[in-house]
């Protein structure tokens, strides 16, 4: 097993991977801002359908339901953690953060602040050298972005979509 | 069947094979299905052209230009030879996925009248129909997906069954049929598709034949007289030539008969303000420049399967099917696809039980193993299957027992390191 491997699947990623949390999509409390997205990555077929539901600017709740890729559900079951309960600002700053992570080539960001925000999340560093694996990393925080915006504007957004590569 | 030493004399004319990656890992290339490496004679008939003769093929009167051409029709016969037919039988395109497009858009442009009486055949009417299976690439399903779009005709398709063949039913093929659209072997699957029981159902209405040739044409003999098909399309870089060129093959009355496509310069005759006559196929296929020395590679491909004899290309890709199938015994791996080597390519799709192809490829990856993972562009076969991805392990001339064996030793530990074993 070479070393970049390990630094992929670390042992908190195939812990979430195997008992993830979050999963199974919650009815949302009637009356509640609610917004849904539902994310596709078609050159693999990982799928997710993720819900949060929003009071003020508090994340009230968070659920989703999907398929896919150790990689893609530990990240969703990571920031299902990181961010219910959290504000709809700091989650976001949460996603971005994560999305500079996902642009370090495996180096990380030389940031202890970032890092400690990051929490466990810190520990798909090592994806961010396998570019293919980005994408499945990055699945469940586009999920998340795109549902914020449903939830908390009255504009609904399109629904993301990435490129088929075939 | 390839000797040990024919084999090693093959491996030693792919460079990149010699290639570590990963931590100074031999590479194992099984995803000759995506796309096959190069051999020397392709690479350098690609550099040679630039090098020695690159000029505009068709036109000008200097020594370069004669070379030229020479070398792009030279490539032509070889490769209509590797296939069976005539050389004005073949035309260029830039891959399969043109190829298919062109008999599609053809016959749009017949149902607008294009082509005249000639081309009425070609002709869809609101009601007619068209014909593919459930095995296809999405290459050749979503051009007849447009084409019914554009016309009113109606799609229909022969499904699959559980062991990845395909299931020719009555009725499915009608008297209103007017194009059959069909993959020669799944690049899902590996499944060999029965060519001539579908295209005989196809003659008895009338009806037109197009066949995906990209799997069979670098992997085993391929005969598209004998198939007795209209259409058949391939590409270059499935066959050990380099990508940016395929080959459509239309029978010679049909192609005769059949409106041009893309149009502009190299397909014309006389043309004036007003109008324009088109020239005699090939060339009325084939407007602008054409990739020449990707054309003129994929020759030199055609040539060194054929010297290789496709007989015995067949017979080495036949046991490496064998040799890939043994994945069935490993625990928790389930091969989509026909687990027994009559009528297969080695080719072989499958899902490992609690753990995500990708994460299955992810850790061939680590070992120098390249197998492919997704849906292969057949998002409709999975779909058939229940399943999102597969990982898919595809072999070629040059790929050995002993790198498969490696491949199986590896994909037998992927349970355990995911804890599910």
């Amino acid at each position: 097993m070479s070393n970049a491997m390990q630094e992929l699947y670390q042992q908190v990623i195939l812990d979430h991977y195997k008992a993830p949390h979050g999963k199974g999509l919650q009815d949302a409390a009637a009356g509640s801002a609610c917004g849904e997205s539902h994310q596709v990555n078609p050159t693999c077929g990982d799928e997710v359908t993720l819900r949060v539901e929003v009071d003020g600017q508090q994340i009230t709740g968070l659920s989703w339901d999907g398929q896919g890729c150790s990689i893609s559900q530990a990240s969703l079951s990571v920031m299902t953690e990181l961010t219910q309960g959290a504000s709809v600002a700091d989650a976001e700053r949460l996603g971005e953060v994560f999305r500079d992570l996902m642009n370090t080539r495996g180096k990380g960001l030389d940031d202890d602040d970032a890092e400690d925000l990051l929490g466990d999340a810190v520990a798909f560093t090592g994806v961010s050298q396998f570019p293919a694996r980005i994408k499945c990393a990055l699945l469940g925080w586009s999920a998340l972005r795109d549902a914020l915006v449903r939830g908390t504007s009255v504009t609904a957004s399109a629904p993301h979509t990435t490129q088929e590569i075939s | 069947m390839l000797s040990p030493a024919e084999l090693a004399a093959v491996r030693a004319d792919f460079p990149l094979l010699a290639r570590t990656l990963r931590d100074d890992r031999p590479l194992v290339y099984l995803d000759s299905g995506a796309t096959s490496q190069k051999p020397d004679p392709v690479l350098d008939a690609e550099q040679d052209f630039y090098l020695q003769r690159n000029a505009a093929v068709h036109r000008g009167a200097h020594q370069l230009a004669e070379e030229a051409t020479e070398a792009f029709e030279g490539a032509r016969r070889l490769v209509a030879g590797l296939v069976g037919v005539d050389t004005d039988e073949i035309v260029w395109t830039s891959g399969a996925t043109a190829a298919i497009n062109l008999v599609a858009y053809a016959m749009s442009n017949a149902t607008l009248g294009r082509g005249g009486e000639a081309a009425r055949r070609f002709a869809l009417q609101p009601g007619d129909e068209i014909v593919v299976t459930e095995a296809e690439h999405h290459a050749n399903l979503v051009p007849w997906q447009e084409l019914a779009a554009r016309t009113g005709a109606v799609l229909r398709w022969f499904g699959v069954d559980n062991d990845g063949r395909l299931r020719i039913e009555d009725g499915v093929i009608t008297p209103r049929t007017k194009v059959v659209a069909f993959t020669h072997a799944s690049n899902v699957t590996g499944a060999i598709s029965p060519v001539a029981e579908i295209v005989r159902r196809a003659r008895e209405v009338g009806a037109l034949t197009v066949l995906d040739a990209c799997q069979s044409v670098p992997n085993m003999p391929v005969d598209l007289h004998a198939f007795d098909v209209d259409f058949a399309a391939f590409s270059a870089h499935k066959m050990l030539g380099p990508t940016g060129a395929g080959a459509l093959y239309g029978r010679r009355e049909l192609l005769a008969a059949m409106p041009p496509v893309t149009t502009g310069g190299s397909m014309v005759e006389v043309v004036t303000m007003s109008e324009t006559t088109y020239a005699p196929p090939p060339q009325r296929f084939e407007a602008g420049t054409q990739p020449v020395a990707q054309i003129i590679a994929m020759g030199a491909a055609a040539q060194y399967l054929g010297e290789l004899g496709m007989e015995g290309v067949w017979a080495h890709e036949q046991q490496l099917a064998g040799e890939l199938l043994q994945i069935t015994d490993i625990p928790g791996i389930r091969v989509i696809g026909p687990t027994d080597t009559t009528d297969r390519l080695a080719v072989v799709s499958f899902v490992v039980d609690g753990v995500h192809a990708h994460d299955v490829g992810q850790v061939l990856d680590d070992a120098g193993i390249a197998v492919r993972v997704g849906h292969h562009c057949a998002q409709p076969l999975h779909r058939r299957f229940g399943i999102a991805a597969t990982a898919r392990a595809s072999a070629s001339v040059y790929t050995t027992a002993d790198e498969i064996a490696t491949f199986r030793e590896s994909l037998a530990g992927v349970r355990a390191f995911f804890g599910q074993a």
